[in-house]
C-alpha cells in the first residue's frame, strides 16, 4: 500500500521504518511558531524544562500580530515577554511592529514555510502552509515550548480525507467558496483528526493565494492539516522566496483515504457562512434573499487579507460609497501587502469608497481590537470563524463570505451578491 | 491511581475556545484570572455551579477553534478535575494531556449522564461509573505515550526528564 503526502512528510521526519494511521510517533521539526497570545504561555513552560537555549535560533518565528501595536498594557506586558526572550535567545525571525504581518500570511511571503517541511505552530491556522505542500498543524503552548526545547513533537499520524474538485469555477467564486462549500457537506468535525488533501483539475487551476485561504480553514473541519500536492505554481512562488532547501511529496496513486468526496464545482456560488457555524453554509442569492442588514465589514486576516483578496474588493468598490449604515474596515496582511495595495492604487480606492485601513493585525478577526462588535450588531466577514461572541459582543453575529461579496455587501449595507453591484473599469 | 468522584456539569456539541475562554480575556497566562471568565459567554452561571459540581460532561468536537491552551487551562484552574466528551477537537485535546487535565472520550456515557448525576471515572481502566443510576461505561485507555505523558502529570515533566537524560 502507497502513502499519501502527508503520510510520506511524517516518515520522513521520523526515525520510524514504516508508519500507518493512528500511529503515535516522534516528528523532526522544520520549523516552529507562535504569535504574542500564545508564546509568553511556551515561553513560561521553556523554562521550566531547563533547557538553556532553543534548539535553533533560525527555525523559530515569533510574531506579534494578534493585539500590536499593543491595545492595553497587559498586552504590552506579553509583548515585552516575549520580545526579551526572542533578543537573548537570538531568535532570528522575530517581527517587531511596523515589519510585523499576520503570521500566515508572514512567513509563507518570507520563504520561511516551504515544501515538504513539518511545521507546527500555536496558532490553529497553522495548517494554512499545507497549500505549499508541507505538513503544518497547530498546537498549544506547552507543545510549542516542548518544540523549542528539543525541535520535534509527539503527533499521531492522521488519515486521510481526499477531496476532488472537478469543472472550472464560475467568477466572483474562489477558494474562500470552496472551502467553505467543503466544510457545509461535512461539518465542522467532519474531519476531525483528519489530513484533508485538496486535488482535481480546479484545485491545479487555483492561484496560490486561494489554495492558502482553503488550507487555512481546514481546521474549521476539524483537521489536523490541509494539504495540496506542490506543482508549477507552487514552485513559481517558492522559488524566489525560499530561504532553505525544501523537497517536494507526492501522494501515490495506491495511497490509503478513509474517504474520497468528488465534487463538480462549475455552478457553485459565493457561499456565505451564517452564524453561529462555518457550516452554516448558503449560496450568497439565498443568503441575499434574507435580506440581512449589516453594522460592519471586514475584509482582511490570515484567511482573505492577501494582496489578490485586496484587489477583488477594490474593483467592486472602485468608484463606489460604502454605504451609510456601516462601517468597513480593511486589513492588509502584511507590510509588503499593505505598500502594494498603496502602489497599485488600491488604498486610495478604499479611502475614497470610505474604509477605513487598519495597520496588519489579527485584532478584528478574533474580537480583540480595531474593529470589536457591540451588542445585537451584525458583521460580515471574510475571517474564518463565526462562532458566538467571536469578532465581540456574545449578541452579535458574524457572516463569512469571500471579499467580492464583502466588498458588495459594504456598499449594499446589506448581505449582496457581487453581481448586484457595477463594477466601474 | 487516577480515580475521580463528583457531580455532572453539563453541556452540548460543538462548544469552542472563544466560549470557554473569549479572545478579551487573553491578555494574560495567570490561571486564576482565566478561571474568572471561563464559560462565562456560553453559561453566566458557571462560576456558582462549578462550586458543587466538578466533573464536565460535554457532546461532540468539544474545544473546536482555536490553539490557545488558556481554554483548558481555565477549565482546569475553575475547579473543575476532569472532562467527559462524546469527542474533542485535536489541539483542545493535545493541550489537556500535555497541561495534565484528565478528559475522556466516551459518547455512550454523555447520552445516559444528566446535569447533577453522581459520577466515579477511573482512567488507569476507562471507566466511568454512574453512581446515581448504576450504569457503568468503558472506553479503550489510552495508548502508552500518552499515559505517561499523564502519569509524568503533563508534558512538560516528561521535557524535564528528557531534558536531564539528555544532559542539557
Amino acid at each position: 500500500m502507497g502513502y499519501t503526502i502527508t503520510e510520506k512528510i511524517l516518515l520522513k521526519h521520523s526515525n520510524n521504518k514504516e508508519i500507518a494511521p493512528n500511529d503515535l510517533i516522534f516528528v523532526k521539526l522544520d520549523f516552529i511558531l507562535a504569535n504574542d497570545i500564545t508564546a509568553p504561555l511556551a515561553i513560561k513552560e521553556f523554562k521550566k524544562i531547563g533547557v538553556k537555549r532553543v534548539f535553533d535560533t533560525e527555525r523559530i518565528a515569533l510574531v506579534p500580530d494578534h493585539s500590536t501595536p499593543n491595545k492595553d498594557i497587559k498586552s504590552a506586558q506579553q509583548s515585552k515577554e516575549m520580545r526579551e526572550f526572542a533578543r537573548e535567545q537570538g531568535i532570528k525571525y522575530y517581527y517587531e511592529v511596523g515589519r510585523v504581518g499576520i503570521e500566515h500570511a508572514l512567513l509563507p511571503e518570507e520563504g520561511l514555510t516551504l515544501p515538504g517541511d513539518c511545521i507546527i505552530g500555536a496558532d490553529s491556522h497553522t495548517c494554512t502552509y499545507g497549500a505549499l505542500g508541507a505538513f503544518s498543524t497547530g498546537v498549544g503552548s506547552t507543545d510549542l515550548a516542548y518544540a523549542m526545547a528539543f525541535g520535534e513533537i509527539w503527533l499521531k499520524v492522521p488519515e486521510s480525507l481526499k477531496f476532488v474538485y472537478y469543472g472550472k469555477l464560475p467568477k466572483w467564486v474562489g477558494g474562500k467558496d470552496l472551502i467553505l462549500y467543503t466544510i457545509g457537506k461535512i461539518g465542522v468535525d467532519g474531519a476531525r483528526y483528519m489530513a484533508m488533501e485538496f486535488t482535481g483539475e480546479v484545485i491545479k487551476n487555483l492561484p496560490m493565494s486561494d489554495r492558502l485561504t482553503m488550507c487555512n480553514m481546514a481546521i474549521e473541519a476539524g483537521a489536523k492539516n490541509g494539504i495540496i500536492e506542490p506543482d508549477e505554481i507552487t514552485l513559481e512562488y517558492i522559488k524566489p522566496r525560499a530561504k532553505r532547501g525544501y523537497e517536494l511529496f507526492y501522494s501515490d496513486k495506491d495511497a490509503n483515504y478513509k474517504e474520497v468526496y468528488e465534487w463538480d464545482v462549475s455552478n457553485l456560488e459565493p457561499m456565505v457562512a451564517f452564524p453561529h457555524l462555518p457550516s452554516n453554509v448558503y449560496p450568497v442569492s439565498e443568503a441575499v434573499n434574507k435580506n440581512i442588514t449589516l453594522d460592519q465589514v471586514y475584509i482582511g486576516s490570515c484567511t482573505n487579507g492577501r494582496l489578490e483578496d485586496l484587489r477583488i474588493a477594490a474593483k467592486i468598490l472602485k468608484g463606489h460609497k460604502v454605504n451609510p449604515n456601516l462601517r468597513l474596515i480593511i486589513t492588509p496582511a502584511t507590510p509588503n501587502i499593505y505598500m502594494q495595495a498603496l502602489k497599485e492604487g488600491l488604498i486610495e480606492i478604499f479611502l475614497s469608497a470610505g474604509a477605513t485601513i487598519t495597520p496588519p493585525s489579527c485584532g478584528p478577526c478574533l474580537g480583540g481590537h480595531l474593529g470589536v462588535l457591540a451588542e445585537g450588531e451584525r458583521a460580515l466577514s471574510t475571517t474564518n470563524r463565526n462562532f458566538v461572541g467571536r469578532m465581540g459582543h456574545p449578541k452579535s453575529e458574524v457572516y463569512l463570505a469571500n471579499p467580492a461579496v464583502a466588498a458588495a455587501s459594504a456598499i449594499l449595507g446589506r448581505i449582496a451578491a457581487p453581481w448586484e453591484v457595477e463594477v466601474k473599469e | 491511581m487516577m480515580i475521580f468522584e463528583g457531580k455532572a456539569i453539563k453541556y452540548g456539541d460543538n462548544i469552542d475556545t472563544d466560549v470557554i475562554i473569549p479572545a478579551r480575556y487573553l491578555n494574560t497566562t495567570d490561571p486564576k484570572e482565566l478561571a474568572e471568565h471561563c464559560m462565562e459567554d456560553l453559561d453566566p452561571h458557571f462560576k456558582e455551579k462549578v462550586k458543587e459540581k466538578n466533573i464536565l460532561v460535554v457532546g461532540e468536537n468539544f474545544g473546536c477553534g482555536s490553539s490557545r491552551e488558556h481554554a483548558p487551562i481555565a477549565i482546569k484552574a475553575s475547579g473543575i478535575n476532569c472532562i467527559i466528551a462524546k469527542s474533542f477537537a485535536r489541539i483542545f485535546y493535545r493541550n489537556a494531556i500535555n497541561i495534565g487535565l484528565p478528559i475522556i472520550e466516551l459518547p455512550e456515557a454523555v447520552d445516559k449522564i444528566k446535569e447533577g448525576d453522581v459520577l466515579k471515572i477511573d482512567f488507569t481502566e476507562g471507566v466511568v461509573e454512574n453512581l446515581t443510576t448504576g450504569e457503568k461505561f468503558k472506553t479503550k485507555p489510552f495508548p502508552p505515550l500518552i499515559q505517561e505523558i499523564i502519569n509524568k502529570g503533563g508534558l512538560i515533566n516528561f521535557a524535564i526528564e528528557k531534558a536531564r537524560g539528555e544532559g542539557l
